[in-house]
């Protein structure tokens, strides 16, 4: 299609509406903001299934800029009704995410990095693998990490951390954004157990604001805290240096569970 | 359709949706005036589809860039027999698939538009995928002029023309303004046959209320092979009644009692549907 974002979604739409299936591929930041109309109208209110697959999201692009990142695209579409929306945490979860897609008849959205993903954070392959159902990729007691792309590994590398200091963590790869879990979400916040939510996007309107707003009108009161890129200028670097200021990393993630125990 | 019926079901067609938007308090008077004879000798003499037909993966497709003016598309559909027109008594009314933009929950419509420089790139789609598929059904869209500025088209336009997508139509409904004034002045598209050439499409222009031209021209897409084809259709905004005639405020003005009665008489009312 060339770089002409608006139309690709738009050609997607017509293309998927006489019965093709459709990836319309572009990097996040531009796929999720110029062409927002289109996701919105002719994708997701018409219900064309289109699978947006956006790459390079969040901060991959490091040291290019904030022109090339994307830390708003979940909190856009989180907004638009009929797209669901997934990031993958492992190379697993993205085949059968690119499967599931493929096969789901309706709009969704599949928020890829850029770097080399883990084969699968457990090691194992998947036994199951549904949109709206998160994986546990480690049990624990004493709480709980909600991560999603490829923030869940440094997530599960500070909950082994914490382990050798006597504290067990749950670790969940919530792929799916939209619709969320509200179910594991309810499990894990049922005996008030300290929650941390970590994502590669802002603070504002990603996934930890989709679990607090559950929490809230469910009652549960528990030390919780969004872990994401801040509302500032982003600083500039290689996404590691990024995630790095940020304390999107294993040391940090763990000293933020830590100041949930406090 | 014999042309002489053709003419008369226009004139029917405009007391329709004036009836309709009288009737609902809203609706884009004006432009659905200067767009019905195009749908007309569409849904009359050109495109392959029916209420039957509709869910063929072979029929022919119509997508509306220009949604506002979907009073003069339901009018069309009703009498090709996608919907009772009784249900257009509900337009707009709360809980009515009848809402003031083209919506699929009504039989009949392809994609819901409504947002400007959607429809063109949507029918490359479709028409590219009538390609890939090699299915021979034809594409085709209306666009209003003043939503030529919008981007989307222009991207829509090259890669139509990069596809060779001699199974696509667009055709601008030129009636010259829109809602903040005359097109030229707001962001002059002239020359606009010029441009598209520069795009690589067949071109033509015809007036946009000549029955004869419309259905002659339709008829002989694709203009070229290999080229997707524009027509360009010269109208009048309002055409029909004399005083919303090329007068902006009838971009989305709604005739008060008196004034439907005066537009309806112009239009020949008693003749045979009167609204």
């Amino acid at each position: 299609m060339g770089i002409a974002e608006q139309n690709l979604v738009g050609v997607a739409a017509g293309l998927a509406s006489c019965g093709r299936k459709v990836f319309a591929v572009s990097p996040a930041c531009f796929l999720t903001a110029r062409s927002l109309e289109q996701i919105k109208n002719d994708v997701a209110y018409s219900d064309n299934p289109v699978t947006l697959v956006g790459i390079s999201a969040g901060v991959s692009y490091g040291p290019l800029g904030s022109t090339h990142h994307s830390l708003h695209d979940l909190a856009a579409l989180r907004a638009i009704h009929n797209l669901t929306i997934v990031v993958p945490g492992d190379n697993v979860e993205t085949a059968a995410a690119v499967d599931a897609a493929a096969g789901c008849g309706h709009p969704v959205y599949l928020r890829f990095g850029k770097k080399p993903m883990p084969g699968s954070l457990t090691g194992a392959p998947l036994s199951e693998f549904t949109f709206g159902k998160g994986r546990i990729i480690r049990a624990g007691s004493d709480g709980s990490i909600i991560a999603n792309g490829e923030t869940v590994l440094p997530a599960l590398q500070a909950a082994e951390a914490l382990a050798e200091q006597g504290i067990s963590l749950t670790v969940v790869s919530m792929h799916t954004v939209k619709p969320l879990d509200t179910e594991l979400i309810d499990r894990l916040s049922a005996d008030g157990r300290p929650m941390l939510t970590v994502e590669e996007h802002s603070v504002h309107g990603g996934l930890g604001e989709a679990i607090a707003g559950w929490l809230m009108q469910h009652r549960r009161h528990l030390p919780f805290k969004i872990m994401g890129l801040p509302d500032e200028y982003t600083v500039t670097g290689s996404q590691l240096e990024i995630f790095g200021h940020y304390g999107i990393s294993s040391e940090g993630i763990a000293e933020a569970f830590l100041s949930l125990l406090v | 359709m014999h042309p002489d019926q053709l003419i008369e079901r226009s004139a029917h067609y405009r007391r329709h949706l004036l009836s309709i938007i009288h009737h609902a308090g809203a609706g884009h008077t004006g432009g659905s005036l200067s767009c019905i004879d195009i749908l007309n000798v569409l849904y009359n003499r050109i495109l392959d589809v029916s209420p039957e037909t509709f869910s063929s993966v072979s029929r022919d497709r119509y997508i509306q860039s220009k949604g506002h003016c979907v009073e003069a598309l339901y009018v069309v559909l009703a009498d090709r027999g996608f919907f009772p027109a009784e249900d257009l008594d509900t337009l707009c009314r709360f809980g009515s698939h009848y809402i003031g933009h083209p919506t699929r929950k009504v039989h009949g419509v392809e994609q819901n538009t409504g947002a400007l420089g959607h429809g063109l790139p949507m029918a490359v789609g479709t028409a590219l995928a009538g390609k890939l598929d090699r299915r021979d059904y034809r594409v085709f869209t209306l666009l209003g002029d003043g939503e030529l500025p919008e981007g989307s088209n222009w991207e829509a336009a090259l890669t139509a023309s990069h596809y060779h997508l001699d199974n696509l139509c667009a055709i601008v409904d030129l009636n010259g303004l829109q809602i903040t004034g005359p097109t030229r002045e707001v962001c002059d598209t002239q020359p606009l046959a010029d441009k598209f050439r520069s795009f690589g499409w067949a071109v033509r222009e015809i007036d946009g209320h000549d029955i004869h031209a419309l259905t002659e021209t339709l008829e002989a897409i694709p203009f070229e092979p290999g080229k997707p084809s524009v027509v360009i259709a010269h109208t009048v905004k309002g055409k029909g009644v004399s005083f919303m005639e090329n007068n902006i405020k009838w971009h989305h003005g709604v005739p008060d009692a008196q004034q439907y009665a005066r537009a309806m008489e112009e239009l020949g009312a008693g003749n045979t549907f009167a609204g």
